[in-house]
């Protein structure tokens, strides 16, 4: 217990210090700051700027984005600014996402225990926050140090885009640092008033805590959405000079704020999922205790099921996000898929799909825990293989790499009978079917250990296998025909209909099965804790795959601005103003990576030492 | 007889690879490169792993051939020739990836590269963010000027662009088979109908000297045709192109 304290007062001290570091230091002692808060209430006893004053006279409030030299990049030691500044964001981002996604599910959780009484949801939402807590400790810490390196190092290697950007975002940034510290305190409230507030009125308080805490987190992360998507979409100020016509929402509010919000808010919660997921593989795999193994066992299921709930939405939100990228700029759009950066979306495609081969092979071998799952892994074989072939048309891209000879013998760039694979239709076709099959897979899961008693099973298993069917048709004639035969406006509309149609599949599956499967009969109980080790290593190929993913996919939507920071704007001048190669952006990735899952499990290790000392006490 | 799990696997594999060589290099004539073709079998591979060890008698099974090579001492002399031969497989697919060859080094060719932000020609500075066909909305407005401009770019590129693009815009005209790569194939619906058609004014306008870095090596004889075809004539050109394969340009009017 007193290593835990320890932690919660140095995580404490840290997270003040952090405040008032960004609070003291970033905007209080440029004058930059001052400058704007000054105009800002100049503008507000005025009125709004349209109201007050010409639009000539508007842009000649406030400054231009300036115009930079590499002279005005500062270089210190033997640092490459750009890279540190690059691992020190990604490092922030990763902590940020799973500080802020576990409570999203925890609050969702509880929720259902309060409407159903059921105390085994409340319980199990407490489960996930105590076991967590200490990587919750660790992680907001980190992620504080983190944040406040990162503002560190734009500050000491890029101050002029500092404070263009601190300019723009002036109350945003200082509303930002105060919601840091309300997330903190709301956070431990949330978790330590758990057992104190149950029960009736109680139960409501402390739901709403939880409430405030995701309000509180969502708003920081959207905060911190506009500035990046700023500098993709900049919006709010002179597109010739750059400078602020007045108006902090309209920045903020910018082309492609929302997309990256809505992509964001669902990544977080299958990223959650899946670090929860790997911290249950960890203790499985590190206990020789059968009913420790059991918990961890069920621990990682669950936690397994959340990433996979987060993971089917996902492609949709990331879809809609690059045809807005593509919407607003052709350059861009071009960059990002056919372009510089069209191989990284290769691997993002092939990581993609080892997430859901991933995600079957852990279900599959979940089955061991049923006595009843010999009728359904016959069917394992077929699912694979759908899956695998839709894997395949995936990630099959659209350019391909070809020796001399292999591009004369098929006379030119493209391949006849694959290149239609590599365009987007072909991928949504893809990417539904497996979504689909995965979900198959989670079906004959929970059917394992149940024998349907209604009278009419087998009528309802053949209405859910036409469901299946149709729905696999519908997906394969939308995208080939609208995909091929139609313009890009019904090509990108024809995606809404494929997602509707495994919708469908999805949600008339799970009422059908609820009818079907009420008073059914177990074949015996789940044998929690009874599954082969390789299992666990599918939740640890998750997590990592998630996080090599948010990686890459980071630097690719940070990447196709090019030589600008922000785009079309603000120039980027220095001796790093370049697009680095594929291999180097990999690298630069898969170190951040190895850095961060190292961290992680530091804090897997430090907090199995510490429930060791809890058990010795 | 019901085959050992670990033959069976063997022989998906190796039927999954001789079923693309077959339908791809023999039916169809259109071989899968080689590195996507190493993709391909790389995940067909894993998942056959995945497959066969799904289940717990399955694995045990899977993995009992292998424990016996391993640990079985009348498999003695099996063990020792799999022990050589595994290094030695091993040796030569290294040293055939390294030794050197005559063989161009494999180069990953960007073909649609990101147009620039403007476009200087005319002696004048289009903006691609905006630029327009000033030709297409006639399309809807007056259909039969719009017929007439279509004619007329079909009178350009039958002047001048098929004798490399071809009769029928797909990539086999006279000349086609003296570049390496073949001049595009407009019918291919990876090709013009990916992109908007300001994206075809600035590759028409600059050709192949005009394409980006991203776009090294530049293998392209694609003319500057802003030096021998006016504005208006590579507008409609590209109407000509559109109307002609009954593609569409990437457009956002849905929105």
């Amino acid at each position: 217990m007193s290593f835990f304290s320890g932690f919660k007062r140095l995580t404490c001290l840290t997270l003040l210090l952090s405040l008032l570091f960004a609070g003291g230091f970033s905007f209080t002692s440029i004058p930059v700051f001052a400058n704007m808060a000054n105009a800002e209430e100049a503008v507000k006893s005025e009125g709004t700027p349209t109201e007050s004053v010409k639009e000539g006279e508007k842009k000649a409030e406030y400054p231009p984005a300036p115009k930079l030299t590499a002279a005005d990049y500062p270089q210190i030691g033997g640092f490459n600014p750009r890279i540190l500044v690059w691992i020190v964001a990604q490092l922030h981002l990763w902590f940020a996402a799973f500080v802020l996604a576990v409570p999203i599910f925890v609050l969702i959780i509880e929720a259902i225990g309060m409407a159903t009484k059921d105390q085994r949801y409340d319980n199990m939402a407490y489960e996930f926050i105590k076991v967590s807590m200490a990587a919750y400790s660790i992680t907001a810490s980190i992620t504080a140090i983190m944040g406040g390196l990162l503002t560190f190092t734009l500050l000491v290697f890029y101050p002029d885009l500092f404070k263009y950007m601190a300019s723009l975002f002036s109350r945003s940034m200082l509303a930002y640092a105060f919601l840091f510290f309300a997330e903190s305190a709301s956070l431990y409230v949330y978790y330590y008033g758990w057992h104190w507030l149950e029960g009736g009125f109680k139960k409501w308080v402390h739901l709403t805590i939880g409430l405030v805490l995701n309000f509180v987190g969502t708003v920081l992360m959207l905060l911190a959405n506009a500035w990046v998507t700023f500098s993709m979409s900049p919006n709010g100020v002179d597109p010739a000079t750059g400078a602020f016509l007045g108006s902090e929402w309209d920045v903020i509010h910018n082309f492609l704020w929302n997309p990256l919000n809505l992509h964001r808010v669902i990544a977080n919660i299958a990223y959650g999922g899946s670090i929860i997921g790997a911290y249950a593989a960890y203790k499985f795999l590190s206990s020789s205790v059968k009913e420790e193994k059991a918990h961890y066992d069920w621990m990682g299921y669950t936690a397994n099921v959340i990433a996979v709930g987060g993971l089917l939405p996902l492609p949709f939100a990331g879809y809609w996000l690059t045809a807005e990228i593509y919407a607003y700029s052709q350059q861009m759009g071009i960059t990002l898929m056919g372009g510089a950066f069209a191989w990284l979306f290769i691997m993002q495609a092939v990581l993609i799909g080892a997430l859901f081969l991933s995600v079957n092979y852990y279900l599959w071998c979940g089955m061991g825990r049923s006595e009843g799952s010999g009728r359904y892994t016959k069917h394992i074989w077929w699912i694979a293989a759908l899956i695998v072939g839709c894997f395949l048309v995936w990630f099959t891209p659209h350019t391909l790499v070809l020796t001399n000879q292999e591009l004369k013998a098929l006379g030119g760039p493209y391949h006849k009978y694959l290149g239609p694979l590599g365009i987007m239709p072909a991928k949504n076709t893809a990417v539904n079917i497996m979504i689909i099959m995965t979900f198959l897979s989670f079906t004959l899961y929970r059917r394992a250990n149940k024998i349907a008693t209604v009278s009419w099973a087998a009528s309802g298993s053949a209405i859910q296998a036409a469901i299946f069917v149709a729905a696999i048709l519908n997906i394969i004639f939308l995208g080939v025909y609208h995909g091929y035969f139609t313009n890009t406006a019904y090509k990108v509309a024809a995606s809404i209909p494929q997602v509707l149609s495994t919708a469908v599949v999805i949600i008339s599956t799970l009422i059908i099965d609820s009818m079907m499967f009420k008073g059914a009969k177990e074949v015996g109980p789940l044998r929690w804790g009874k599954v082969p080790d390789r299992s666990q290593y599918a939740l640890f190929m998750l997590a990592v795959s998630f996080t090599w993913l948010m990686g890459l996919m980071g630097y690719v939507r940070s990447g196709i601005r090019q030589h600008w920071h922000v785009n079309s704007i603000m120039r980027d001048n220095s001796i790093d103003a370049f697009t680095p190669t594929i291999g180097v952006a990999a690298q630069v990735v898969t170190s951040a990576t190895v850095i961060f899952m190292a961290i992680v499990i530091f804090i897997f290790w430090l907090s199995n030492i510490s429930s060791k000392k809890s058990a010795v006490h | 007889m019901k085959l050992p799990k670990l033959l069976q696997a063997v022989l998906v594999v190796v039927g999954v690879y001789i079923g693309f060589k077959l339908v791809f290099s023999v039916g169809l004539h259109q071989p899968i490169p080689s590195s996507l073709l190493t993709m391909y079998m790389f995940f067909v591979v894993v998942a056959t792993l995945l497959v066969t060890t799904a289940t717990e008698e399955s694995a045990k099974e899977m993995s009992a051939p292998i424990k016996a090579l391993v640990e079985d001492p009348s498999k003695k002399t099996i063990r020792n020739i799999v022990f050589v031969l595994v290094p030695l497989l091993a040796a030569w697919m290294t040293y055939s990836k390294l030794a050197p060859s005559f063989e161009a080094p494999v180069e990953l060719r960007t073909i649609h590269p990101a147009p620039p932000s403007s476009l200087k020609a005319y002696g004048k500075s289009f903006d691609m963010m905006k630029l327009e066909n000033p030709f297409s909305k006639f399309q809807k407005e007056d259909p039969e000027k719009f017929k007439v401009l279509v004619k007329e770019g079909g009178d350009v590129y039958y002047k001048n662009c098929h004798f490399c693009h071809g009769d029928k815009l797909d990539g086999q005209g006279q000349y086609a088979q003296g570049f390496n790569p073949l001049p595009l194939n407009f019918q291919d619906v990876g090709t013009i109908a990916q992109l908007q058609e300001s994206y075809l004014f600035w590759r028409i306008a600059t050709g192949g000297p005009g394409l980006p870095k991203e776009a090294t090596p530049w293998l392209s004889a694609m003319p500057v045709w802003k030096d021998f075809l006016t504005e208006d004539e590579i507008w409609k050109v590209i109407l000509f192109l559109y109307d002609y394969t009954g593609q569409a340009p990437r457009s956002w009017a849905a929105h």
